[in-house]
């Protein structure tokens, strides 16, 4: 199959890859997937006094466009506030990678791993977690 | 040495270039149909169907009148399975197979299901082959054929094919064989390994697409197979419609070469083939599947744990290599072949297909192993799964999301 030149880009030179100190009370960490599905991702978010998110750091484990989106995820994450983070789309991320209908759960998987990296933050802070949405695959 | 490199030699040959020139001349000089019993054109294609045929029996030990034409192996299989049901519905509807035949096989064996067969599929062990004991065991009385491929395509083990038919025959069951990866690769002699029916093709032999061969013994005993596909009574009675002239020709001449040349071309390939193999298990958590004893001498399936295959082959962008993830597709399922040697699913995500030929240089096999062994490197820094397992965390013990 043939992959977008920005799918290229982010696979063959991936933004923010690594690992923060999920101990810290400051960072979120979201571990999504499932080995046996063929992708898992893990995506981390550090978080300032106000709310903004000042690193974020991922690790993937699947195709390149699972890698793609979660490269990019960490992208936008940096120097968002909580609350424009969790309003990130999976389409948003299909559209920016022109991912083709068989990678769309590559994007959801990052949605959901931004989400579940808020939580754990949220959590670690003493927050309710937000309501997870009706999955959509 | 040209980019990017061929090694996917299971999935088709390049075809050799003595084998178009043999070819070509058939096309539009001598376009004649061989059927054709009133004229020049016919007897000159028909000649050289006759010398085709005897060097596509040669080669696997046949005589020249129990080779039918055909397609590809895709047809024969079909021919061979639907062929002898129809044939032998009075002796018994019982069929054994295995799960790692190739789909030809096995949704012809579905197709039977449908028709009254009942089919046995029988496990293979850890190692790719099947237990021989569980072969016999699973014979009957209504039990009229084993099915068993000669090479597996993805792993390229290599059946116990003398011993397989006789256990059939010592029952009154035929046998017959997916040989389409074995011939042309190593000997196979249709006699000395007692087979009654044999599926091949030439395009995994540097010859031509779309031409292929049923063996059908005509002796000890005489096999029969219904017709498959009616009309003319072209390959005695078996498979109707009019001979691929050029590629029945190509096909005999891949033969020929194959018969010539196969020897020295094992060795040489088995050597590269191990290089290529003991490099790359230099790498931590890589591992070879399938029995490395009883393989053909140009395959090596790998899997590099805590990398995900479709991944890897884009990091592997130079080197034309097949993946045991078929998450190309929509479906997301891991090789069907792989599972069945009990691999998990994530191990048989993460494994690559390497398949040389007649065509591939030590040059490239270096290169091949350089770039594998960076595109690994490259992706387990990316991967959580190996920074968990370098921080000797058990990842089967954690609790995944299904998704």
């Amino acid at each position: 199959m043939a992959y977008s030149d920005k799918v290229i880009d982010h696979y063959t030179n991936p933004r923010n890859v690594g690992t923060l100190d999920k101990n810290k009370n400051n960072v979120g960490t979201g571990l999504v997937g499932a080995p046996e599905c063929g992708d898992v991702m893990r995506l981390q978010i550090e978080v300032d006094a106000n709310n903004t998110i000042t690193d974020a750091k991922f690790k993937t484990f699947g195709c390149g466009s699972a890698i793609a989106s979660s490269s990019l995820a960490t992208e936008w994450l940096k120097g968002k506030t909580i609350d424009e983070a969790v309003k990130i789309d999976n389409m948003d991320i299909v559209e920016e990678l022109a991912l083709p209908p068989v990678k769309i759960h590559c994007s959801v998987l990052a949605e959901d791993a931004i989400k579940a990296a808020i939580n754990d933050y949220r959590v670690k802070n003493g927050l309710e977690p937000l309501e997870a949405e009706k999955s959509h695959h | 040495m040209n980019l990017p490199i061929y090694l996917d030699n299971n999935a088709t040959t390049p075809m050799d270039p003595r084998v178009l020139d043999a070819m070509l001349p058939y096309f539009n000089q001598k376009f004649g149909n061989a059927a054709s019993r009133n004229h020049a054109f016919g007897w000159v294609a028909e000649e050289a169907v006759d010398y085709s045929r005897e060097q596509v029996a040669k080669l696997v030990g046949a005589n020249e009148k129990e080779i039918i034409f055909t397609s590809g192996a895709t047809e024969s299989d079909n021919l061979a399975l639907k062929g002898v049901f129809e044939m032998y519905k009075d002796k018994g509807n019982h069929i054994i197979t295995c799960v790692t035949e190739h789909k030809a096989v096995l949704d012809a064996c579905k197709h039977l299901e449908k028709l009254g067969a009942r089919v046995t599929y029988l496990p293979v062990k850890t190692d790719g082959l099947i237990d021989l004991q569980q072969l016999e065991d699973a014979i009957t009385d209504q039990t009229i054929l084993v099915a068993i491929m000669y090479g597996n395509n993805e792993i390229g083990v290599i059946q116990p094919v003398k011993e397989i038919s006789a256990i059939a025959h010592k029952h009154g069951a035929l046998f017959f064989t997916d040989a389409t990866q074995a011939v042309g690769k190593i000997p196979v002699n249709v006699i000395e390994d007692g087979i009654d029916l044999m599926a091949f093709s030439a395009h995994k032999m540097y010859g031509p697409k779309g031409v292929g061969a049923l063996y059908v013994r005509r002796k000890n005993p005489r096999v029969k197979v219904t017709a498959q596909m009616d009309g003319g009574g072209h390959e005695r009675g078996m498979r109707s419609g009019t001979l691929n002239v050029p590629g029945i020709v190509g096909f005999g001449k891949a033969c020929e070469l194959c018969r010539l040349e196969m020897a020295d071309e094992a060795k040489r390939l088995s050597a590269l083939r191990d290089k290529l193999q003991n490099s790359l298990l230099e790498l931590e958590e890589s591992y070879v599947n399938g029995n490395i004893e009883h393989r053909l001498p140009h395959v090596a399936n790998i899997s590099f744990k805590y990398v995900e295959g479709e991944g890897l082959m884009m990091a592997m962008k130079d080197l034309a290599v097949s993946s045991g993830s078929a998450c190309t597709s929509a479906s997301l399922e891991p090789s069907y072949v792989l599972k069945s040697l009990g691999l998990s699913d994530d191990l048989a995500h993460s494994s690559i297909r390497f398949g040389l030929g007649r065509f591939t240089t030590e040059e490239e096999i270096d290169y091949a192993i350089e770039q594998t062994k960076k595109a690994v490197n490259h992706l387990r820094d990316l991967s959580p799964l190996w920074e968990m397992f370098k921080e000797g965390i058990d990842l089967d013990k954690i609790e995944w999301a299904e998704h």
